[in-house]
């Protein structure tokens, strides 16, 4: 059953457009007087100011490989982030844990992990599918470089962002 | 499926029919052979019943419990006979006590329930136990993402556990053998392994020791587990107690891209997968067919691959040393060969090449009249099971095609000869090293020309005037007849590294340097086989599709044996029981 919609019956003043162009017009102005002298703040001066300490705790930023309060590398090189990553920005190589590493059970990490952030869209698919809570989304949302090769994270820089995280589930302790 | 091939099930004799027996699956009646499991009945009437234990190829031990399911006898009335319903079936009987489909041959009148609740709360009771002492290292397993364990936890499985106390401790990363780690942690006592190594590999290194809660799957005192069969073992493991060191955390099997090929490391060809990703190759694994392999491989051959990945690969064509483009290499090659007259040319061909690049060779040959030509034979002793006496892939492609001499490798000495007392001055050496046949390297400079087409460099090549960098086999696609007349398809896996070419493209461009007439000489793979379907009678009606992925078999007039190779399709070992009086001789 079709709809029948009344069109609405406009004043002169309407159908002039006019006195609406000008209301907006003032509006505009008086935006454009407020900022002027300083009687209100739009934006942020960045870099000097910035919204660091008021980022959400759900705010996604660079992803980042964190150690435990042993000093373990948590990432056994499941690859799982690698096979989820949308962009497909992670890169990981595996190597067995040498037998006279204390974590030598484990026996399996990265040999080399790379993320390239110029593809990646930081959207915490790593973090979430991550089975031994190695990969987390960090804050930090501002990276430049000279290269490409510079925007590419190895292993080492990885572990700089993600530093230690307490807390965590340990399931690779002797009673596993 | 398996039922077809085997040797020892046909060649009893044509007119023994094996009678039909009526089963009931389901609530559907259907026939089957008699003397088939009713595992094999459930698969073929499409009904999937999990199992750990129990394989095609092995015997059935019965000891994982996963293959449970409801059966019934029909209904005998006061006279002794099945009580029938109005269709004419017997009624059934059901038995309470589910039965392993894997051990239990079919019988008249029998029917199962595959999917009742009795059976799903068999198998997810089962799935419980089995996961109690495993651990949860799926993280770091190699077998994560093929693992039977993974899959039916999910499908059948109830998603956690009620085991609250400590798990079994056994031992962990067992260097059990040259090329295999052991896990017992892992190991789900299914002892496939084991039974493979007694009844196909044929020597009985693993067992089973402290039986109870803690049996442990072991090597014997004083043995391993190095048998050049073991790493099948790893295949057949349905879970990851048992990994392969060249392949242990190399690279997780869900990113590998699986090419159906064969093996090309000797005459039985054995069908592979080879599980590649992005231009690297990681590991072949045996592919099913029972015209030729089975289920199974050699270590030896599915650990030569490595070769293929080498940085030193020829990677671009050279004339007189230096680097150059395939067009003025192959134009350089064709003025040396019409320059030269034919009698003064000579070829060494390859039985690894394929049938398609014999093929082209052969046009060569027939184009420029070249009376001495051959290929390098490899024979060698075999293992009497997949390890052919010959180390060629392709003997019989290099005869079909007439590029080896009858036998092959009789031109071979009279090659030589020539080219040693100058009656012979150019050599064309494709994907052979012409060191191996006795030349020394001064021989070789000794030549007016010496062209080479091969993958890796060597001493010839090092010696040659142009070189031509080819496909290795897992970079090209062709086809290939093993000792037993089957003729079976190469694919490509990954892609040549730098400037190589296929061999076939190489071999086209300098048939058509040569002014080869357009009309015979073929410029799509499709084309070429046209050709050689025309002109090599064995081949009439086949094209390279038509081939398929178990291969073809060939009538070869030469061969005395045809069909599976002697020993490699074993018949299925039926299933112990009592009564079972059908033994093959």
């Amino acid at each position: 059953m079709a709809k029948v919609i009344q069109r609405p019956k406009l004043t002169l003043a309407e159908m002039l457009y006019l006195p609406a162009i000008l209301g907006g017009l003032l509006i505009t102005v008086r935006h454009f007087f407020d900022t002027l002298l300083g009687r209100k703040k739009v934006t942020m001066r960045y870099p000097e100011e910035r919204w660091d300490n008021h980022l959400p705790d759900y705010y996604r930023g660079a992803p980042a490989l964190v150690k435990d309060e042993h000093g373990r590398e948590r990432c056994v090189a499941c690859q799982l982030c690698e096979f989820i990553c949308p962009p497909r920005a992670i890169r990981i190589i595996p190597e067995e844990i040498p037998s006279n590493d204390p974590w030598a059970k484990v026996e399996k990490r990265p040999k080399e992990f790379e993320i390239n952030m110029i593809r990646c869209i930081y959207c915490g698919l790593c973090q979430e599918v991550c089975p031994e809570q190695a990969i987390f989304l960090k804050k930090d949302y501002s990276f430049v470089g000279y290269s490409r090769q510079d925007m590419i994270h190895n292993k080492e820089k990885l572990y700089e962002l993600g530093g230690t995280m307490t807390g965590l589930v340990h399931k690779w302790n002797e009673k596993k | 499926m398996s039922a077809i091939a085997p040797s020892a099930a046909l060649a009893s004799s044509p007119t023994t029919e094996i009678p039909l027996i009526n089963i009931q699956i389901d609530g559907q009646w259907m026939q089957f052979p008699k003397g088939t499991r009713l595992i094999e009945a459930c698969k073929k009437a499409g009904k999937f019943i999990p199992h750990y234990c129990y394989h095609p190829k092995l015997s059935s031990p019965g000891n994982c419990r996963m293959c449970l399911v409801e059966i019934g006898t029909p209904k005998l009335g006061p006279d002794r006979k099945p009580l029938l319903d109005s269709e004419g079936h017997p009624l059934i009987a059901w038995n309470p006590r589910p039965a392993i489909s894997c051990a239990t041959e079919i019988s008249e009148g029998l029917a199962v329930r595959t999917d009742s609740p009795l059976v799903r709360e068999c198998r997810n009771a089962v799935m419980e136990f089995l996961l109690i002492n495993h651990p949860l290292d799926c993280p770091i397993c190699d077998q994560a993402g093929e693992c039977r364990l993974q899959e039916f936890s999910v499908e059948f499985g109830k998603g956690e556990s009620r085991f609250l106390e400590e798990k079994v401790k056994k031992p962990k990363q067992v260097d059990i053998g040259r090329h295999i780690i052991l896990d017992d942690e892992r190991c789900i006592l299914c002892s496939r392994c084991i039974r493979f190594m007694q009844e196909i590999a044929k020597e009985d290194v693993l067992g089973f020791v402290k039986r109870g809660s803690y049996t442990t799957l072991t090597v014997y005192p004083g043995k391993r587990l190095d048998n050049n069969y073991s790493l099948n073992t790893v295949d057949i493991c349905p879970v990851g107690a048992l990994t392969s060191k060249d392949f242990r955390f190399k690279m997780r099997v869900w990113f590998l891209k699986e090419t159906k090929s064969i093996d090309v490391n000797c005459g039985t060809g054995c069908n592979i997968l080879i599980g590649s990703r992005e231009n690297t190759i990681y590991r072949i694994t045996p592919r099913e067919n029972d015209f030729v392999n089975s289920c199974w491989m050699p270590d030896s051959h599915r650990l030569n691959f490595h070769y293929l990945m080498r940085e030193d690969r020829l990677k671009s064509p050279k004339v007189n040393g230096l680097d150059t483009t395939w067009k003025s290499a192959i134009s350089e090659a064709s003025h040396l060969l019409s320059s030269h007259p034919s009698s003064k040319i000579a070829i060494l061909a390859s039985a690894r090449s394929t049938l398609e690049e014999l093929f082209l060779i052969k046009l060569i040959i027939e184009l420029l009249g070249i009376q001495q030509h051959d290929i390098l034979p490899r024979p060698q002793s075999g293992d009497g099971f997949l390890i052919a006496p010959d180390g060629n892939p392709n003997t019989n492609g290099a005869r079909l095609t007439g590029v080896a001499a009858n036998p092959p490798g009789a031109q071979l000495e009279k090659i030589v000869t020539a080219i040693r007392n100058g009656s012979v001055s150019g050599l064309l050496s494709l994907g052979e090293d012409p060191t191996k046949i006795g030349l020394t390297d001064q021989e070789l400079q000794k030549l007016n020309f010496l062209i080479v087409l091969d993958i890796l460099p060597n001493r010839s090549t090092a010696a040659a005037t142009i070189v031509l960098p080819a496909c290795g086999f897992a970079e090209k696609r062709g086809s290939m007849i093993n000792l037993y007349g089957r003729l079976q398809r190469l694919n490509k896996a990954i892609s040549p590294p730098g400037n190589a070419r296929d061999d076939w493209e190489i071999y086209r461009d300098l048939l058509f340097s040569l002014n080869s007439p357009s009309t015979t000489t073929p410029r799509t793979f499709e084309e070429l086989w046209k050709l050689m379907a025309a002109k090599l009678p064995p081949l009439a009606g086949l094209n390279f599709g038509k081939i398929g992925d178990l291969g073809f078999q060939l009538d070869l007039p030469w061969l005395e044996h045809k069909g599976p190779p002697p020993h490699s399709a074993p018949a299925p070992i039926p299933p112990k029981m009592p009564q079972n009086g059908n033994k093959s001789p």
